[in-house]
């Protein structure tokens, strides 16, 4: 165990160690391609491009938020205040769009950004458990939201604003601009993660915090920053939200976000205890949450109970398919 | 000693105070570091030792008194500030990010980077001719992780002296280092001093202090109690201070030889494990023990001891082979089932396996102890309490009493817990993976006693420790590994160091002559 290094053969060369550790580490990816295969033989509608793009665009906007989250996460803490910000998101930038594209896509991402801050700061600096501290973020921030609504009542939509409206109506490649966004997003997360000094030292305060104070980490900064990330995407997310369906969105949209993107980021192969972690497993995590919805709704002719159920039995099976993967590639 | 050149002290402390609850850890102390000078930090366990080089690295805050850095007077609120003054510090624990690969964890908060990205090709290139400098053979882009204890300790040496630091502090940075690993870390003590660095060096292992240092700084309860140069004082007055009793009380300060009669190896081995072995870790190991027998497991840093041991407890996967237990095999191959049928195990990293830091030190011991105390479920809380009681006493545990958090204890007495934990379970075999590990020179004669006591009265004992010393005054049996194989088996009188070190270089010779055939 000790020194590898001696026993010449055991270095298997890095491409396929790659290959293999993507896969092995990635339960999710294997589950997404089984699940994907298993939809294209038994579903017709599934396969085709319509539907896919559709189910891609769908899911771009939680995919925004589990990115942030999984910084979150990785770090050790979590964030359940994104339901209720994606809200926020939303209205700010309908309400702002009469004033012009820019403030209409700033104003709610500055908003996002400054709430995760708060939160951030607040978590750190008196070392309160994140939990409780974004719980009230939850509460707090969807109680602003229906004061802003007027209780709810007050839907505004958004006043003709090409660039604001391209943004996120239009395509590229036949598939829409939301789409690529998120993939833009996984792309710089994937990269600040794994290719800068602060990813490292996200992993390393989530792994054990104490550790990193004394390696001489700025805990306390990582620890206030991950939350401002995590608002930062939540506005991306709201913003292209709003963008596409032209405002008029009710209060309560985001409603239970925060749970399907921490089941997203864990399923994707985080550990909730933090320290380890993949934001690309996220992505596979997000994707295959709405494919497997999407299977359900098209394969089925059920109702939308129905459907819940089957579609919490499916998610437990992948988790379980998923432990399994997982635990195999361990004890080779 | 270099000192001659600068007229202040890199860094002073002055009358640091240190209270925890109504405990005072640290009173009054004061001292001073010259660069070029190995400053070395001796006393028993829970002496303040660590809580004086918390003081100064800005992990505590003190209650009284000040640091001085250059002469100025310095206020750390963080260890992170502490180190942008050029302070590194390799503390007791290991506190490294296991999770990431060894060259990141080198560099962890002082990257290189191109265009504000890791520079990763340099990372492992510098990481790599790093580790070589200091013999470590390791693959730099792997988990820290799956590295030995001692290994790791090494990677947070080289991470610490990688920089230009003006102080470098290590706490007991030998504990679990094998003698070769100690020459090589007392070489990086004397090749700091030639830098100019000021060096604290906190070991229980005298020797070393006495190769490597030019100051001694003695503290007990807290207290200073004498300080100066390492030419003025000899081993039994250090000892002597540290325990505050007269040297004419004391014996050489040498871990006492246990002279003990030879065992009887009956016709049924109380465990036999036959030609263990896992691809690349263990190749073929067999091993017999027979009640009262104590078999030391001898080899350098690597050679597959703990493996060794964590196969024969169910904890690490084989490819091949058996462990017999009083002649049957075990149901399955779990640590639960080995300790069920009554197979302990101490492990290396207290940190990781073991104590559970948030619970007392009665509930800590105690609770291994409750199938042995409980009567149709119900336990007798006075017989546990006595139980915990002769153990704080008999392993001088140092606590404010049995219902302190043993995350509260210091590094030595921590151990002495977990220690007295695998004790009170009454097994029939106990394996020890180092189990003296920084504890002080008179408690560790006292854990050898113990384990000769509990020996004598039929328990079978499998020890592992990266002390010679320990292994051929504590083992009836030796058998010598190197890079997972079997070199040999040492009998009573045939144990002895030179024995020992001749088969394992012998072996290494071997393996040379191979090479160039
Ligand atoms: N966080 C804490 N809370 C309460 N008491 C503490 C704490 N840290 C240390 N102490 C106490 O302070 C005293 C000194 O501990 P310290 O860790 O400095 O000892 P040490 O000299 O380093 O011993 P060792 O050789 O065992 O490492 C001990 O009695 C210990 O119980
Ligand atoms: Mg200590």
């Amino acid at each position: 165990m000790t020194a590898p290094a001696e026993f010449a053969g055991t270095r298997r060369t890095l491409s396929t160690r790659s290959v293999t550790s993507l896969v092995s580490r990635n339960g999710a990816f294997g589950v997404l391609v089984v699940v994907m295969v298993i939809g294209f033989l038994t579903v017709p509608s599934f396969g085709t491009a319509d539907n896919l793009r559709n189910t891609a665009l769908a899911a771009s906007f939680l995919a925004i938020i589990s990115a942030g989250m999984t910084f979150v996460i990785i770090s050790g803490g979590i964030d359940l205040s994104v339901g209720s910000l994606y809200a926020l998101a939303v209205i700010l930038s309908a309400d702002m769009s009469s004033h012009g594209s820019w403030a209409a896509i700033g104003v709610p991402i500055a908003a996002c950004a400054f709430a995760g801050l708060v939160q951030g700061l607040i978590i750190a600096r008196l070392r309160l458990p994140p939990f409780i501290v974004t719980l009230a973020g939850l509460t707090g921030i969807r109680g602003l939201v229906f004061y802003i609504t007027k209780e709810g009542n007050s839907h505004p939509s958004v006043p003709g604003k090409p660039f604001f409206e391209t943004v996120s109506r239009g395509s590229f490649l036949t598939i829409q601009n939301p789409v690529w966004i998120a993939l833009a997003v996984f792309a710089v997360g994937w990269y600040v993660l794994n290719r800068t000094a602060f990813g490292q030292a996200v992993q390393a305060v989530g792994g054990n915090d104490t550790s990193a104070a004394l390696m001489g980490l700025p805990v306390r900064r990582v620890k206030v920053i991950v939350y401002a990330i995590s608002g930062v995407a939540v506005g991306i997310s709201g913003v292209l939200s709003t963008g596409l369906s032209g405002g008029g969105q009710e209060a309560r949209v985001g409603n239970a976000y925060e749970l399907s993107a921490i089941a997203a980021v864990v399923i994707g192969g985080t550990l909730l205890s933090g320290g380890v972690g993949s934001i690309v497993g996220t992505l596979f995590g997000i994707t295959l949450l709405y494919v497997i919805q999407n299977l359900i709704v098209q394969g089925f002719n059920l109702n939308s109970y129905v459907q819940q159920v089957v579609s919490g039995v499916f998610l437990l099976v992948v988790v379980i398919l998923q432990a399994v993967f997982s635990r195999r590639s361990e004890t080779e | 000693m270099a000192n001659g050149v600068s007229a202040t002290p890199t860094l002073s402390v002055r009358q640091a105070t240190k209270q925890f609850g109504g405990s005072l850890a640290l009173c009054d102390v004061d001292l001073d570091l010259w660069p070029g000078e190995a400053h070395a930090l001796v006393g028993e366990n829970g002496a303040g030792k660590s809580t004086l080089i918390k003081l100064i690295t800005g992990v505590h805050q003190p209650d009284g008194g000040e640091v001085l850095h250059h002469g100025e007077v310095v206020h750390f609120p963080t260890p992170r500030d502490a180190q942008l003054h050029g302070i590194q510090t390799i503390y007791q624990e290991v506190h490294l990010a296991p999770q990431l690969s060894i060259a990141r964890n080198v560099f962890l908060g002082r990257e290189p980077t191109r265009f504000g990205s890791l520079d990763l090709k340099r990372m492992n290139r510098e990481a790599a001719a790093l580790l070589g400098r200091y013999g470590i053979v390791a693959d730099v882009r792997r988990p820290l992780g799956g590295l030995s204890l001692g290994v790791q300790q090494m990677i947070a040496v080289v991470r610490a002296v990688s920089t230009d630091a003006s102080v470098v502090i290590m706490d007991e940075p030998t504990s679990s280092l094998e003698p070769r690993e100690v020459d090589k870390l007392l070489e990086v003590v004397g090749l700091l001093k030639q830098q100019g660095v000021a060096v604290v060096y906190v070991s229980h292992k005298l020797e070393e202090v006495f190769r490597a240092c030019d100051k001694i700084t003695v503290l007990r309860d807290g207290r200073l109690v004498w300080t100066g140069a390492v030419t003025d004082t000899t081993r039994r007055q250090l000892i002597s201070r540290m325990l505050g009793r007269d040297p004419g009380e004391l014996g050489n300060g040498k871990i006492t030889h246990l002279g003990r009669a030879p065992v009887e190896r009956g016709e049924v081995p109380v465990l036999a494990a036959q030609h263990l072995t896992r691809r690349f870790v263990l190749d073929d190991i067999s091993l017999l023990l027979h009640p009262g027998e104590v078999v030391g497991l001898a080899g350098l840093l690597g050679s597959g001891r703990s493996e060794t041991a964590k196969a024969i407890f169910g904890a690490l996967a084989l490819d091949s082979g058996t462990v017999e237990f009083c002649g049957k095999r075990f149901p399955r191959s779990t640590p639960a089932s080995r300790l069920h049928s009554g197979v302990a195990m101490l492990p290396e990293d207290r940190k990781v396996e073991g104590i559970i830091p948030e619970l007392s030190i009665r509930d800590n011991i105690g609770l291994a102890a409750l199938p042995m105390l409980s009567r149709r479920g119900f336990v007798s809380r006075r017989k546990q309490a006595e139980i915990v009681d002769t153990f704080i006493t008999r392993l001088h545990i140092k606590a404010t009493g049995p219902e302190q958090k043993v995350a509260e204890l210091s590094g030595g007495n921590q151990q002495k817990v977990l220690l007295a934990r695998m004790l009170c379970l009454s097994p029939k075999v106990l394996l020890l993976d180092e189990p003296t590990r920084g504890i002080d020179v008179g408690a560790k004669a006292e854990v050898q006693a113990l384990i000769a006591d509990l020996a004598a009265k039929g328990l079978g004992v499998v020890l592992i420790s990266s002390e010679l010393e320990e292994i051929v005054e504590g083992s009836d049996t030796v058998l010598v590994l190197r890079d997972g194989t079997a070199l040999g088996t040492l009998f009573g009188d045939e144990i002895d160091e030179s024995a020992i070190m001749t088969m394992i270089a012998g072996a290494a010779e071997h393996d040379t002559a191979e090479l160039i055939a």
